[in-house]
């Protein structure tokens, strides 16, 4: 449910075939694979989301292609096997698969099943693999939750957001409260080896005590990993023209701040210990290893509308329009609409930026002389911690978690 | 249509008694380009196709703005239409008609023996107009009162035609009424030239004088100098003395505009025409002095030489400072031709180099400015325009301040300022509120006429430093547009002054520093403050912002340290879209100046120092 914004980036165009050049491939094996299934429905939009879905069930494409709810497993499938042609003979297992959306839950867990099942039959599933898919906690319920755990999948994410119904309502979140808290609890006992809780703080209208309670009704449910967001106000959505009006208040930075800061404090006294800006887990094997590709500069596959990928330094991104995307793979064409080819320094200043964000930090060899200069000021500053510098990583303190961005704009010159 | 009159005089060898020297004075927008535009018609000496709008404007601005900054002289034969036969050459002087501009407006009323009058018979007369008709009036020139636009259905020709009877002391019906857009009425403007302004006088045989009423650089061909001849002859291609500076010049062309250059022989006493020499730069080739030829050239000067004293001072920053070099050579090549114009390079703490620029007043200061971005395509900040201070110090020793940072510290006895003597002009219902205006910027009301039963004069001295600020705007928009202002300088004044600073997280900001009355110091300083924790965003540390007279402060605002700065989300999707927000907000970075270990960026500069802004409130209320 948040895993792809709307709006596109400029690029060059992709090739028909979706081929790649030659440098994307190169020294693949070295680099886990991972695949991301994007589904681009959902049963209501909410006022916050900006992401690519729909809340139709069937959108048409150019020359009559339909693509529907129903069939979605299939076109996503020609997708997958797109993927086989344009990696060739790359020999990789696939190590993750995470299912996001939209709301994945929508379709039927033996869609769900098949598009995985597509993926084992084209590269291969690793024994180890971690497959995890997002649901919604009214869409869910025990014999799904089998089917999918039967059907491979073995982590698996919830959207609680809060646990409070007046912070549901401005976020226009349909579940009852108590109900994601229940989710985990069946998905338990189906078998699911690792559960996450998203969370979204600073809510208007929400309180810091709505937000302890929130916090505490999800550590209770007994997750291995919890994610929690500040509330982003995207322009174009329902929410962002609600608090124009001046119909609800908008929450400053501050208070973002100090959320933040409980966040940390009663997840790590519940024995959770935050491994990226937004996200805690129990254990080391409980941290999302697919978004741990993202971060740490893998390769993977986004599959379905808007989805986007990244293999070898290639940043390529599909038409957003579920008829489009399904006309295309029916003419046999990519459904990309535009790429990128990463530069070097392109490459530099994005491993800065996103590893910045993680436990293990940046190590210092990356930087450049003014960017290390700027690292010795950060940590003077407080927002470097001394010991993990001293042996050559920047990793950030708790309050420069919440400075992160500024210390990135500094780190990179 | 009309044609070049037959048996025209020839440059020196012109009978002074056939010659008319004459100029216009106008209101911006009253009309003045369009009667010389009709003229040059009427007279034929530019044919009817060859016309464009304006022909004696050459600068851009100067179109566009439709003020005329640079003058010039057209001569032009006219055959009155009671005397075919003898025909007479009309001199046409140019003068600017902005305040500004006010000594070369002297020089170019001093040669002349008449000038027309021109006002819009819809608005009257305004406060420039009536100052330069003054300034006519106190050189003894022959007035000749025209109404202009008396075509447009708003225009109140007897109205205003009774003013000018008053202002001048003529008759209402003496008063000529034109439509310079139709013609209607210009060729007895004409005849009225020949018949009432009195013909130059000179010593024919005495050696030669002639007063330089402007100074043009042109790429081609130099400094191209306009003379009138008082008294003698100047001949091509002898040698020529500048009696202020002694410098002798060869002279390369001589000639008249007609109303392109045409070489001649010579000019003799009363004509009017252009001088080359060969120099490059307009200082050379000073406004008001006297030419003489080097060979028995003349003893004495003639009077009224000035040299350009700047008033109001601003210092210009290119925004990228690695177009420092660029900004030099602009103001290099600018200043060929405006000899009023003066810098020295400056440094300051905020804005790293630019330089003190010296100017005539604001409109002097305005066009500059566009000039210099318009035409050399530099982006500036200019800092808040300010006047020149005198201050004595208690052990006797005296600073000239031209840059508020450079106030001196320390014991200070006595603080001067320059003072102006200023004309209003607005309809008499909004009184109350220029009073109230000029009470509060430290006027002294010197006196006030009626010019008839609905229009006031009011005077006033002001010091000068309060009409740099805002003055003009606040004037215009509470007389809802209609009030006209003019000024001059009338000296100085001691004042309670003292310079308010600015300081960042304690460190003072050059560029904010400002010199004010004690009584306005502490409005100031709180308006500057609220702006500035308004501008500057917040940093990751807390910021004071201050304003301080010497070490005490009069106002404080905090800006509260940065909490957050992170996006909450960084999935796969978000990365090409963080990085690229990334490289945005690294150019943002570039745009901002570090004071001290505060980033400001750009913007809150040039909010807090542009006029534009200062003026601001005021624009609020119209």
């Amino acid at each position: 449910m948040e895993r792809m914004p709307s709006a596109l980036p400029d690029g060059e165009p992709v090739p028909a075939d979706g081929a790649l050049p030659a440098s994307a491939l190169a020294g693949a094996a070295g680099r886990p694979l991972g695949f991301y299934l994007h589904v681009p429905y959902c049963a209501t939009r909410c006022g916050y989301c900006d992401f690519n879905t729909y809340t139709a069930t069937e959108l048409r494409g150019t020359g009559g292609v339909l693509a529907s709810r129903d069939n979605y497993a299939e076109t996503l499938t020609d997708e997958i096997r797109l993927a086989r042609k344009v990696l060739g003979d790359d020999p990789r297992e696939v190590r993750t698969v995470f299912v996001g959306g939209g709301t994945p839950t929508l379709l039927a867990a033996g869609d769900l099943v098949r598009m995985l099942r597509a993926i084992r039959d084209e590269f291969g599933l690793a024994a180890d693999a971690e497959v995890t898919t997002e649901a919604n906690p009214e869409s869910v319920d025990p014999a799904y939750l089998a089917t999918l755990r039967e059907g491979g999948f073995n982590r698996i994410s919830f959207g609680m957001q809060s646990a409070k119904q007046h912070v549901l309502k401005v976020l226009d979140r349909t579940h009852t409260p108590g109900r994601p808290e229940a989710c985990v609890a069946e998905a338990r006992a189906a078998g699911f080896e690792h559960v996450n809780l998203d969370l979204i703080y600073g809510t208007p209208g929400e309180s810091d005590d709505d937000w302890r309670a929130s916090l505490d009704a999800a550590i209770g449910a007994g997750p291995d990993h919890v994610s929690a967001y500040a509330l982003i106000v995207e322009e174009g959505t329902q929410l962002a023209r609600r608090i124009r009006r001046g119909e609800v208040p908008m929450t400053d930075d501050d208070v973002h701040a100090d959320r933040y800061l409980i966040a940390e404090e009663t997840l790590s006294a519940a024995g959770f210990d935050w491994y990226e800006v937004s996200n805690w887990a129990t254990s080391d094997a409980g941290r999302c290893l697919h978004n741990e590709l993202y971060w740490r500069g893998a390769d993977w596959w986004g599959a379905g509308p808007g989805a986007h990928s990244h293999v070898g330094g290639v940043r390529w991104w599909n038409v957003k329009h579920p008829g489009a995307y399904a006309s295309a793979l029916a003419a046999g064409r990519s459904p990309g609409a535009g790429r990128e080819v990463l530069t070097d320094e392109d490459r530099r200043v994005e491993r800065i930026l996103l590893e910045l964000r993680l436990r293990e930090g940046v190590p210092l060899p990356l930087l450049r002389e003014q960017g290390l200069a700027a690292s010795r000021r950060a940590l003077s500053d407080g927002l470097l911690q001394e010991g993990p510098y001293e042996e050559g990583r920047a990793v950030l303190t708790l309050r420069g978690r919440l400075l992160a961005d500024a210390v990135v704009r500094d780190l990179v010159d | 249509m009309p044609a070049t009159p037959s048996h025209v005089p020839e440059p020196s060898r012109t009978d002074p008694a056939l010659i008319r020297n004459f100029c216009i004075i106008a209101h911006i927008d009253h009309g003045k380009s369009t009667l010389a535009d009709r003229m040059l018609q009427l007279t034929g000496v530019v044919e009817q196709r060859q016309m464009r709008a304006q022909y004696l404007d050459r600068m851009d601005i100067e179109r566009e703005r439709g003020i005329t900054i640079k003058s010039q002289a057209v001569r032009l034969p006219w055959a009155p239409t009671h005397d075919k036969g003898n025909t007479h050459i009309l001199n046409m002087i140019d003068t600017p008609g902005h305040v500004d501009f006010t000594y070369e407006v002297s020089r170019s009323l001093a040669a002349c023996e008449g000038t027309i009058l021109l006002v819009d018979a819809a608005q009257g007369i305004e406060a420039q107009t009536l100052a330069n008709l003054y300034l006519a009036m106190e050189n003894d020139l022959t007035i000749i009162p025209v109404l202009n636009k008396i075509d447009l259905p708003a225009a109140q020709p007897e109205k205003f035609a009774e003013e000018l009877a008053n202002l001048v002391g003529c008759e209402p019906d003496d008063v000529l009424k034109v439509s310079a857009k139709t013609g209607l009425g210009v060729e007895d403007l004409l005849d009225k030239v020949v018949a009432e302004i009195p013909a130059p006088v000179g010593v024919k045989d005495a050696p030669a004088r002639a007063m330089i009423f402007d100074s043009v650089y042109d790429s081609y061909r130099g400094v191209v100098t306009y003379v009138r001849v008082i008294d003698g002859q100047l001949n091509k291609r002898e040698r020529i003395r500048m009696m202020s500076t002694g410098a002798t010049h060869e002279l390369l062309e001589i000639g008249t505009n007609s109303p392109e250059m045409l070489p001649a022989d010579g000019l003799g006493v009363g004509e009017v025409g252009y001088l080359i020499t060969g120099v490059k730069d307009v200082r050379q080739s000073k406004v008001g002095d006297t030419v003489t030829s080097q060979q028995k050239g003349a003893e004495e000067a003639l009077g009224g030489y000035k040299d350009p004293k700047p008033m109001v001072f601003s210092g210009l920053y290119p925004l990228d400072g690695s177009d420092y070099p660029e900004l030099r050579e602009a103001l290099d090549k600018l200043q060929l031709n405006d000899a009023a114009l003066v810098y020295e390079p400056e440094t300051s703490a905020a804005l790293g180099f630019g330089f003190r620029v010296g100017f005539l007043g604001l409109l002097h200061l305005d066009v500059i400015r566009e000039r210099l971005e318009r035409e050399f395509g530099l982006d500036l900040i200019a800092t808040a325009p300010n006047v020149v201070y005198r201050v004595v110090m208690e052990d006797g020793s005296e600073h000239t301040v031209t840059n508020p940072s450079e106030f001196p510290e320390g014991k200070i006895n006595e603080v001067y300022e320059p003072v102006v003597r200023a004309t209003i002009l607005a309809p008499t219902e909004f009184i109350g509120s220029i009073m109230e205006l000029c009470q509060t910027r430290r006027g002294t009301l010197l006196g006030m006429d009626y010019l008839s039963e609905d229009r006031v004069e009011i005077r006033y001295t002001l010091p000068l430093a309060e009409i740099v600020f805002d003055f003009f705007d606040q004037l215009k928009s509470k007389t809802r547009g209609y009030a006209s202002l003019d000024y001059e300088p009338t000296g100085e004044q001691t004042s309670s002054l003292v310079k308010v600073d600015i300081l960042l997280h304690g460190d003072k900001v050059d560029a904010f520093s400002a010199i004010t009355h004690k009584d306005q110091a502490y409005a100031y300083g709180v308006r500057l403050v609220a702006k500035l924790k308004e501008l500057i965003p917040r940093q990751a540390f807390e910021v004071p912002v201050q304003a301080a007279i010497g070490s005490r402060v009069i106002a404080r605002e905090t800006i509260r340290a940065i909490r957050k700065d992170v996006l909450a989300k960084c999935y796969g999707g978000d990365i090409s879209r963080k990085r690229k927000l990334l490289e945005k907000q690294k150019e943002g970075k570039k745009r901002m100046k570090m004071v001290g270990s505060v980033e400001v960026p750009q913007e809150a500069f040039i909010a807090v120092l542009s006029s534009d802004d200062s003026a601001g409130s005021g624009k609020g209320k119209k």
